[in-house]
């Protein structure tokens, strides 16, 4: 048997102790030891980004972390984004505009684009801020054009919880591709 | 502007027995199934946890071909606790069932390909199993392996009946010859494409038990249910009802989950079967990159003849594929490349001859196109250097040519109704801008040119050039020929104990929104908002066999038999209450008192071919399919003439598909088909070594990210089809066909350069432009 270490870390607001080897992937430490399994594996080697969580607030691939890295850190997965039932904009967002097809590499962009969104302090990323923040994370079904729109709708004030009809209905193109005209 | 979003389509239910507004389809209703995937809820299969579950490992062949002398276990290895299991633990017939039972589940004696399974291991711990998998050595003799398609042809060794050739077809109509000789000009040229990996990023997953009743149950990510039970009950010799197969939560499948699954879940069955325990088996990339199907290659000879004012006289083309190891789906995959080899273009004289070959690589299988991409990049690659031959713009030539109702495709087919080739055309060009771009890029090609020869540099030091292209396509949904009455799929709609429609499907929600545009069209029907339907989770258990979730068929076969249904319950229920139903609250009263007074209820509705479509499979002739989609696309690029990069600057589609169902859903198919076509285009090349893929890794096979993206304008026009639910065609392949000959139509328009060849990788571009500089 490989030697344990316990490590303490808090994830999604809650502080948890586990015993791992120290070089388990924090992507299986929170899959398997703290049952959170919406962080998913796609490629294991850090390119997909579908294991995407922040620590500290920073965006890493938990595939390429190993437990002891995360020692003490504070961990968000996507389970800790809502409030109970209620989305956040940006999850609502996704779910109205079409951000989330298969929904395999969704837990990860929700990650990369809440880090953004946080960065930003309430401004609305520019379509290439945002392509470029969600650069590290791969999505074979959608082509990332509702992905994009889904993100900036977020980012523009709204009453939450409420439903955006005239984001919902739109497939047009974005704001850059107009602006490209 | 007649975009769906924009218009309401009336209600049309036959049968309906009151007027009513739609409630939903037409408009973009939240994704139903978006819920779970945005808060972590949804249960992939590899987020299952079953207690006393052992993980699978796969035990495959190094070589491309040739003879298992020997297998070992190695002795010094503790295999206390492994699971062995191979060809002889086979209860049933040692084969994955599909069209021909070529395919061994395990191989027994010979090797065809590499990366062919051998033997399976598995153990509780899945470290112990990788090492389990380690400590097993086969020993082949190896043979002379056919890698190419050219040795194939060639017999370099013959490893397919007596010739190597699976499938030939022959699609003829008018006299090719004679329509050459009449033509003014001729022109003929070779067009090539490579494998494509399908790419999803939930990689292959199957679980597997044993039932109390003597049977197995194996769920998955998968996109076929009864694809997978036929397999299994073939290799385990089960009966039918001893079988059954599960659907979990599917992160992409885009052809990749049509057959393959059915080897992963006959594998974890095996394990499961012999050991008494459940089975997991979860690829990692590298083995689900270098062992599951592709796209097929593809190479195709195109000879032309055309009349100086434009007129397109004839069409004649030899098409090969590559179809790999084993039969599985090339003969279908060939066919529906060959038919729609032709394009969406009047050809009074053509002839289509195509053949699948095999070689000793892993087989290729479906994805998203399945044939037509290839064909169809042959033909658009083409089209655009008529024009260019011609002296016409690419889009007054294709509108010239391009189909109308009343035109006849190469298999004999009238186009009838919904022909929106002229339709999608126009719409683009208006979309792109289509002759100022062109004239625009034409311009400042010509000033950077002329600045360069001056010795100027340009700004930034970088010799760049921009250009715009086009293509035309045409997609048939549902299966090909007599397919969908073969398939006779069979729906259903039944009161769920709440008093709730709930839809009985063996269809897979995989992204696209299957549980969502279901929903949609049964609560149209029925007159209750779509979040009131319920739907099953696909369980052979539990749900009639609808047919598989491919060929751009469950919105409009299914979706269809599904509103059939909705309607004969409808009707059922207005009868029972004797009076109309209005919405959802009274639909719940009248069928639970329904369920109490009467019992169950339950309607199901099988495929009734249209009228007067007509198939023979024997002289390949009549009506391929229902009916065709069209859509056309305009891509904007710009090339590095020093790095021989190309990026894509924006893109313009218009989509007939109908009607949309859901414009939001079926614009995020079009948008995600660009994409994919985008990566087929540019950045997408399987490489191999000794009939090995070589590249299978995210790091040296790239697909596109949010930054190659580019934006992407989509527009859908309204051309409803009479015997869709609600009008609607297929969508789901159809924009796959577009990207590739428009992002080489664009780079020619930038650079005069033709490629014929896809991905145009900044190496081959480069290569191409020193050889013209050369010149």
């Amino acid at each position: 048997m490989s030697p344990r270490a316990t490590l303490s870390l808090t994830v999604n607001g809650k502080r948890r102790r586990v015993s791992v080897p120290p070089m388990k992937r924090l992507l299986d430490v929170l899959r398997e030891e703290c049952s959170l399994t919406g962080t998913k594996e796609g490629c294991g080697e850090g390119e997909c980004g579908a294991c995407t969580v922040l620590i500290d607030g920073r965006t890493v691939n938990s595939c390429l972390v190993p437990a002891v890295q995360a020692a003490g850190a504070t961990i968000l997965t996507v389970e800790g984004l809502a409030r109970g039932a209620r989305l956040t904009a940006l999850q609502e967002a996704f779910v109205g505009m079409g951000g989330s097809q298969c929904g395999i590499c969704t837990p990860g962009i929700l990650l990369a684009a809440h880090e953004l969104l946080r960065r930003k302090r309430g401004r609305v990323p520019s379509d290439p801020e945002v392509r470029e923040a969600l650069a590290g994370n791969l999505c074979r079904c959608t082509g990332y054009q509702r992905i994009v729109d889904a993100v900036q709708a977020a980012a523009r004030p709204g009453p939450r919880g409420v439903k955006r009809p005239a984001a919902m209905a739109r497939h047009r193109p974005s704001a850059r591709a107009r602006e490209h005209r | 502007m007649s975009v769906s979003r924009t218009r309401r389509p009336r209600s049309t239910a036959p049968g309906a027995l009151t007027l009513r507004p739609p409630i939903s389809v037409g408009v973009s209703i939240p994704k139903l199934e978006a819920y779970d995937k945005v808060t972590g809820r949804a249960r992939y299969l590899d987020d299952l946890v079953v207690p006393g579950v052992l993980h699978g490992r796969t035990v495959r062949s190094t070589v491309a071909r040739g003879i298992i002398r020997r297998v070992t276990l190695d002795p010094a290895f503790d295999w206390t606790g492994v699971v062995v299991a191979d060809h002889k633990d086979i209860p049933g017939e040692n084969v994955v069932a599909l069209i021909v039972g070529d395919q061994p589940l395990l191989a027994a004696t010979e090797i065809r390909h590499a990366e062919e399974p051998i033997l399976l291991v598995a153990h509780e711990d899945p470290e112990r199993a990788e090492a389990a998998r380690l400590a097993v050595s086969v020993e082949v003799e190896p043979l002379d392996a056919v890698l190419t398609v050219e040795e194939g042809l060639a017999r370099k060794a013959v490893i397919h009946g007596d010739d190597n050739i699976m499938k030939e077809i022959l699609i003829e109509r008018g006299d090719v010859e004679r329509g050459l000789a009449e033509s003014d000009l001729v022109v003929e040229a070779t067009y090539r494409t490579g494998h494509q990996e399908q790419l999803y990023i939930e990689n292959n997953a199957m679980l597997a038990e044993r039932t109390r009743e003597g049977g197995i149950s194996v769920r998955g990510s998968l996109q076929c249910p009864y694809y997978v039970h036929r397999a299994l009950a073939t290799m385990l010799g089960l009966p039918p009802e001893k079988v059954r197969v599960i659907q979990t939560v599917t992160g992409g499948g885009f052809g990749g989950k049509e057959e393959y699954p059915s080897m992963i879940g006959g594998h974890a069955a095996l394990l499961a079967w012999k050991s008494g325990r459940p089975v997991k088996i979860v690829y990692d990339r590298l083995e689900d990159i270098a062992a599951t199907t592709k796209r097929h290659p593809c190479v195709a000879r195109v000879r032309t003849g055309v009349m100086r004012d434009g007129t397109l006289m004839a069409f004649d083309v030899d098409i090969v594929m590559d179809g790999g190891a084993y039969v599985t789906l090339s003969p279908v995959v060939l066919s529906r490349g060959a038919i729609h080899a032709g394009g969406a273009y009047r050809w009074p004289h053509a002839r289509i001859h195509a053949r699948a070959v095999a070689t000793n690589t892993p087989p290729n299988g479906a994805f998203r196109g399945f044939g037509a991409p290839q064909t169809l990049f042959a033909t658009e690659c083409h089209m655009d250097m008529l024009a260019e031959r011609l002296g016409m713009d690419p889009l007054a030539f294709r509108l010239q040519n391009a189909v109308r109702e009343g035109d006849v495709t190469p298999t004999g087919q009238t186009l009838r109704e919904s022909v929106g080739a002229v339709l999608v055309l126009e719409r683009t060009a208006r979309l792109a801008d289509w002759t100022r771009r062109r004239q625009r890029y034409d311009r400042e090609n010509a000033a950077a040119e002329k600045a360069e020869r001056a010795g100027r540099v340009a700004r930034g030091g970088r010799r760049r050039r921009r250009g715009i292209g086009l293509s035309l396509a045409l997609h048939g949904a549902g299966f090909t020929g007599s397919g969908e009455v073969k398939l006779a799929s069979l729906a259903a709609l039944e009161l769920s104990p709440k008093g709730r429609p709930r839809v009985l499907s063996a269809n897979t929600e995989i992204g696209q929104g299957t549980i969502t545009v279901f929903s949609q069209l049964v609560g149209e029907a029925l007159g209750v908002p779509a979040a009131f339907v319920e739907v099953l989770a696909p369980d052979t258990d539990a749900v009639p066999d609808s047919g598989p979730t491919v060929a751009s068929r469950t919105t409009m076969v299914v979706g269809g038999l599904l509103e059939r249904c909705a309607i004969g319950m409808r009707e059922r229920l207005e009868l029972f209450a004797e009076r109309p139903i209005a919405g959802a609250a009274d639909f719940q009263r009248v069928a639970k008192r329904f369920l109490r007074e009467r019992g169950p209820l339950r309607v199901e509705r099988r495929y009734e071919k249209p009228p007067g479509i007509a198939w023979d499979d024997d002289r390949y002739r009549g009506d391929a399919y229902g009916v065709f989609a069209y859509a056309a696309c305009a891509i904007e690029v710009e090339v590095d003439l020093d790095t021989g990069e190309t990026s894509v600057l924006n893109v313009a589609t218009a989509h007939d598909i109908g009607r949309a169902i859901h414009p939001v859903l079926a614009a995020g198919q079009v948008e995600g088909g660009t994409v994919q076509g985008l990566g087929y285009a540019l950045l997408e090349e399987v490489r191999w070594k000794d009939g090995r893929v070589w590249n299978h890794q995210l790091t040296n096979y790239i697909i596109p990210t949010a930054v190659d993206a580019p934006p992407i304008q989509v527009e859908f026009v309204d051309n409803p089809y009479s015997h869709g639910p609600r009008g609607a065609k297929g969508v789901g392949e159809l924009p796959m066909d577009l990207p590739a000959p428009a992002v080489v139509a664009a780079i020619a328009h930038a650079t005069g350069l033709r490629m014929d060849e896809v991905p145009v990788l900044p190496e081959r571009l480069l290569k191409a432009l020193r050889q013209r500089a050369d010149a």
